[in-house]
């Protein structure tokens, strides 16, 4: 986990931050931020995922032995 | 640099002697007025004084008080009127059992202090690459954190001296970890969280004479959350937390919901004939950190409490590493 935390960092800081997302007009800057919010959170929704599968395969092979 | 030395030997043995005198204290007048809870845990079902938050919250108070009257901020007064709410929050969902979405909805009303008083920055900053500005993101993030860090502690205390000793280990590493970031004011702020943790882990510890309750457990993981934001270390923070986050998200991904433990269909854990734990094989157990552990074998509640303490210091140790790496970019 302390690894995904500092690797997430990195990709937002590093790759999302710099995007910049026009094209909406006066509304511009809040899709711009909307758009960067939506791929932190399915940065996250992905990290908790693999976390979860992680999760089940160690409990499983655990409760096994 | 003496100065601040001296404010730190006094607000620590402020947060101490409080806790450590007043504890004793509580711990009879709860059992004259028979406000006890079973430990289900110890042989024979023995009664335990709860709540202990009020011991607690008074520890934290004197102190944080005395540091305000020394030097006034927003950081500090951001903290003592968070704590001080979630207290009251925690205190509510003591005397009467009230649903599992009252407290992080309630919790999220008791950041408002940190928002009104300008007590927080609008930077999240990262380890390696530098911090990012969220300007109404980072509002959001107020919002949600401290109910997550509220009920990360609460959701740990379910063994003899865990939530106190596990919430000692993470907020002296974010201590630590303050100083190393040169954020003297807020790393002297945080130091009644860690005395307060000790000393009332002496009578919280196996075999506990006294539960923190929710009133004691969501109030400490409160004023962690408010520390990390005032002093925006939120991923230094959260890395210290990381045995207790994992044991709220093993928890959540099973059971799928936000509930209680007592509105559980079936005990994670039960007990062997020596009345060690053992991790139940019913599948509708959720999955938590204590179930994990003990899917090696049975083992002693102390044993259990121990095995946590272990994976709290790694955890410490790695937040203390993550703050040398603000450093580096």
């Amino acid at each position: 986990m302390w690894v995904m935390i500092i690797a997430g960092g990195g990709i937002l800081i590093s790759i999302i931050a710099p995007i910049s997302f026009h094209g909406f007009g006066k509304y511009s800057d809040f899709f711009d931020s909307g758009i960067k919010a939506a791929i932190a959170i399915l940065l996250v929704v992905t990290w908790i995922f693999i976390m979860s599968k992680i999760k089940n395969w160690i409990f499983q092979k655990q409760i096994k032995h | 640099m003496l100065d601040r030395t001296i404010t730190a030997i006094i607000v620590s043995a402020i947060a101490f002697v409080t806790v450590y005198t007043l504890t004793p204290i509580l711990i009879k007048s709860l059992e004259r007025r028979k406000i006890v809870v079973k430990d289900y845990n110890r042989v024979g079902g023995a009664m335990v004084a709860r709540p202990g938050g009020p011991s607690i919250l008074a520890g934290i108070l004197s102190s944080e008080l005395v540091l305000y009257t020394l030097s006034p901020s927003p950081e500090i007064l951001a903290i003592i009127l968070t704590t001080s709410f979630a207290f009251l929050v925690g205190l509510a969902d003591d005397k009467k059992v009230l649903g599992g979405w009252f407290k992080p909805v309630a919790l999220a009303a008791t950041a408002i202090p940190i928002i009104v008083l300008g007590a927080h920055d609008y930077h999240l900053a990262f380890p390696l690459f530098g911090a990012v500005k969220i300007p109404l993101l980072y509002l959001a993030l107020i919002i949600v954190m401290i109910p997550i860090t509220g009920n990360t502690i609460n959701s740990i205390d379910v063994l003899n001296g865990v939530a106190s000793g596990f919430m000692t280990i993470a907020s002296f590493a974010l201590t630590i970890s303050l100083f190393i970031i040169h954020n003297y004011d807020i790393a002297l702020a945080s130091l009644p969280l860690g005395f307060v943790s000790l000393a009332f882990y002496k009578y919280h510890k196996f075999p506990s004479r006294i539960f923190p309750g929710d009133s004691g457990a969501v109030m400490l993981g409160a004023m962690y959350g408010t520390i990390a934001i005032v002093g925006h270390v939120e991923v230094i923070a959260a890395v210290a937390l990381l045995p207790a986050v994992i044991n709220s998200f093993l928890f959540l991904s099973s059971v799928k919901r936000i509930i209680e433990h007592r509105q559980l269909k079936a005990n994670p854990v039960i007990h062997t004939e020596d009345f060690k734990l053992m991790a139940t094989t019913e599948k509708a157990a959720p999955v938590t950190l204590v179930r994990l552990i003990l899917a090696h074998g049975p083992m002693t509640e102390k044993e259990v409490g121990f095995a946590i303490f272990k994976l709290a210091l790694f955890s410490a140790a790695l937040s203390i590493i993550t703050a040398f790496m603000m450093g580096i970019r």
